[in-house]
Parts: structure tokens; C-alpha cells; sequence
């Protein structure tokens, strides 16, 4: 999953990767693609994890883990590193989903279950700024469920927001006529795909794929 | 002659009043100023609000003053964090209220604070439940959320260097927020690795002129807060 959407980020891009799976994205990039790595803590230009002689405690990134700065890295504070986010000037952000809808609302920030904690942190500013929002997703939750639906049922983190769905059976775009399928991994059926996922979803021959 | 130098975090501290807005800088445990935080619960004023990126982590910093009572309310976008139970159990218990805000929003509240900016409208959290209750308007086809400048009384600030002016240079991540919370608070106080004497700080590499800040203590050999949440340090 990681691998494809790696393929889909143009040399030169600079990225914002959510925590989880959108982080193993900057280890699979194609060779020879020079891309900048945006921290919303305060970095762009985040390297690869430290090794031990590295390790700095004030070197992080937004997960609060350890990292490095590649040569040519700056910092800065935080109204300014959200000013890059909110300015529109973030080529393409990466996200984990709860649940994502046929019109690209994203759901990942809570369940709304009354007790639990709640926290935001940037997915809120990320979703509504960068220029391209992917979402890198398993295609089910862990108790079987779809998390591409019709509608969110858990609090939105944002509205049509979502431009690319990336999950471990298909890849989708987010178009203003519903789902469109771009790609199912191998040996996925159109049934099978569409059996797993709670809302209909759109075929386009022209873009050749093949079952 | 200009001289913010304070010899004791026990001075710089002395005039925080109960009930008193304390943002703190730090995102997690990068640029948590921990010394301060310290001398702010030996202080003991009560009733606070403090504004912060996290909650605190383990027995120490921010999560020790919210575990010693005496903070009323949390302004912040991610309160759970591993190692953040302090905060979860008062939470859960009622004792402590949050006021959940979009970690950008955050920041640019304060920003504008800083800025004598009173409100500003975002697209940030329009449609989410972080928007209700406020007023929207639409600006270029796009829902926007009015969102007010968040000021404070205090602000606790870790920096890297200082001169007696009060410029200021940080330390890679641990800048965070601190740049930003020290200009928006009416007494900065910093506290800082090394004071260094007037003109050796290049003027373009100052990142807060001295203007915004207040009270400079040299907390030569700061401890990390990670390192006493790794050691499992209880303060007090």
C-alpha cells in the first residue's frame, strides 16, 4: 500500500506524512525522486530515524519520535510550520482513516464514543490546507466493517477533502460523480471489492483495469 | 539600563496569581521548560489555565502540576499522549475541563493574540464537531470558522540562548511553540541554557526579539523531560 502510493508522489514534492502506515511512505519513494518531508512540530526537510550516535531528544517530528535533518532542513515554530500547512503551500499530505466517504470526507479523529479522550492534533489544519489529500488505509477495520462508505458516521475531520483513497484492495479517486476505481490489487474481483465496501462505486474502462 | 536577568526561578515566578492563563511552551516533551514548570508548582498557585500543545507526559512538567491540582482548565489539541494519564483520570473525573482546538488553530490563536489580532476566520474544522457553536461565514465558496486570539498572563518558555535584552535563539524542534506563546503573553519569562553577553547573538539569527520577553533565568544544565519520564521521575 505504502509502495503505490510512494509511486503516485511526483519528484519534488513536498509531503506531509500522518502517523502510522503514511510514515513507512518515505522509505518505498522511488529512486532518483528528490522529496522534502514537511514535521508540523516545526522541521521541513525530516530525515530518516537517528542511529545511535544521533539521537537527539529535541529532534522530533510530530509523532514526538526521534528523527534527523537532512542537509538543507530548516526550523521554525509552530504559527509558521501551520502557516505552510494552512497557506496551501503542502504539495500532498498522507493520512490514516477511521472511515472515508464517496464524497471524500474524512473521518480520523475520534468515534465519538462519549468516554474516550479526545485529541485533534493537526489533521484538522492538514485536511483543510494541503493542496492533495491521499488516504492510505486498510480497506476494512479490524472488525471486518468497510471504512469506505456513503456517509462518515463517526465525527468528520473534514468535508470533501479527500482527493486519493490508497487501501489494501483498490485505489480510488475522489471525484465530484462518487468513487471512481483506479486500480484493484491482484487477485481482487470487482465483486469481491464491492462487496467489501459500503457505497457504490464507479468503473471507467478508459483506465484499463484489468480483473 | 536594560537588564532581564533573574537570579532565582523562585523570583521569576513569585507574582503568578491563582487563576492566572499560563501558556507553556513545548510540543510533548521537546522544549518543555521543565525548570519552570518545577519552580511553578513549589509556587502553588491554583485555579490556572494553561495552554499547551499536549497534556504532559509521566510524573513530571506539565503532568505533575495538572496531577498537584492546580489547573482548572486545558487549552490544547492533543491531550493523549502516552504516559499522559494525569490529565485522562482528572478528565474522565470531571476535576479538569479541556478546550479541544485544531493544533494549527491553536497556534494561530495565538499568533494572533500576539498580534493584537482579535479573531481570524479559518476553513480549519469547518463542518466538525470543533466548529459548533460558532459563527461561519463563507469566503471564496469555502465555510470558514471565526476563531478569537488567545492571549495569556504568563508565558513559560524554554530557549537556547539569551542575552539581558531578551533576544532569544532555540534548539531545533524544541522551538515549537515557544516563539510563538512568548509573544503573546503579558509577562515572558524564558528560561535558557546560556546567557550570552549583549552583540554576541548575530542580529539575524535572533528568532525573539527581546521585546517580547520579560524575565531571562540561566538554567545552565536543563534536564529533559523525556529523560525523566524514561527514568520514571516523580516531581515533587
Amino acid at each position: 500500500m505504502a509502495q503505490r502510493a510512494a509511486n503516485d508522489i511526483p519528484d519534488g514534492s513536498i509531503v506531509n506524512l500522518g502517523i502510522g502506515i503514511p510514515e513507512l511512505i518515505a522509505s518505498v519513494i522511488p529512486e532518483g525522486r528528490e522529496v522534502l518531508y514537511h514535521s508540523e512540530n516545526g522541521l521541513l526537510g525530516m530525515g530518516p530515524a537517528p542511529t545511535p550516535e544521533q539521537r537527539d531528544h529535541d529532534l522530533v517530528n510530530a509523532g514526538k519520535k526521534m528523527v534527523t535533518a537532512v542537509e538543507g532542513a530548516s526550523f521554525f515554530h509552530h504559527a509558521d510550520s501551520f502557516s505552510m500547512i494552512r497557506g496551501g503551500h503542502i504539495d500532498i499530505c498522507v493520512l490514516g482513516a477511521m472511515q472515508v466517504s464517496e464524497c471524500g470526507d474524512l473521518a480520523n479523529w475520534s468515534t465519538g464514543d462519549p468516554d474516550a479522550l479526545p485529541a485533534v492534533g493537526g489533521a484538522m489544519d492538514l485536511v483543510g490546507g494541503a493542496k492533495q489529500i491521499y488516504v492510505l488505509t486498510q480497506h476494512c477495520s479490524k472488525k471486518g466493517k468497510s471504512k469506505i462508505l456513503q456517509r462518515c458516521s463517526y465525527p468528520l475531520t473534514g468535508k470533501g477533502v479527500v482527493n486519493r483513497i490508497y487501501t489494501d484492495l483498490a485505489v480510488f479517486n475522489v471525484e465530484p460523480d462518487g468513487l471512481h476505481v483506479e486500480e484493484i490489487a491482484p487477485g481482487v474481483s470487482m465483486g469481491l471489492l464491492q462487496e467489501r465496501t459500503g457505497c457504490s462505486l464507479i468503473y471507467n474502462e478508459r483506465r484499463g483495469i484489468t480483473i | 539600563m536594560i537588564n532581564k536577568e533573574v537570579d532565582t526561578i523562585e523570583t521569576a515566578l513569585n507574582d503568578i496569581r491563582d487563576g492566572a492563563v499560563i501558556m507553556v511552551g513545548g510540543f510533548g516533551q521537546a522544549g518543555s521548560p521543565v525548570e519552570l514548570i518545577h519552580g511553578l508548582i513549589d509556587q502553588g498557585a491554583k485555579h490556572l489555565t494553561v495552554v499547551n500543545n499536549n497534556a504532559g507526559s509521566g510524573h513530571v512538567g506539565l503532568a505533575a502540576l495538572i496531577e498537584a491540582g492546580q489547573v482548572d482548565k486545558l487549552i490544547c489539541s492533543f491531550p493523549r499522549m502516552a504516559g499522559s494519564d494525569a490529565f485522562g483520570n482528572l478528565y474522565r473525573d470531571g476535576d479538569i475541563e479541556l478546550e479541544l482546538v485544531p493544533q494549527g488553530t491553536l497556534a494561530e490563536r495565538i499568533r494572533a493574540g500576539g498580534a493584537g489580532v482579535s479573531a481570524f476566520y479559518t476553513p480549519t474544522a469547518a463542518g466538525t464537531l470543533l466548529a459548533e457553536g460558532k459563527e461561519t461565514r463563507i469566503f471564496s465558496g469555502r465555510e470558514c470558522v471565526l476563531e478569537l486570539g488567545l492571549k495569556a498572563d504568563i508565558a513559560l518558555i524554554k530557549a537556547q540562548y539569551a542575552d539581558r535584552y531578551g533576544n532569544l535563539t532555540y534548539y531545533k524542534t524544541a522551538r515549537n511553540f515557544n516563539p510563538v506563546m512568548a509573544t503573546a503573553a503579558s509577562t515572558t519569562i524564558v528560561q535558557v541554557s546560556k546567557i550570552v553577553p549583549l552583540g554576541s547573538i548575530d542580529p539575524e539569527c535572533v528568532v525573539t526579539p527581546g521585546i517580547y520577553v520579560d524575565r531571562v533565568i540561566n538554567v545552565s544544565t536543563p534536564v529533559h523531560e523525556a529523560l525523566l519520564v524514561e527514568q520514571g521521575c516523580v516531581y515533587p
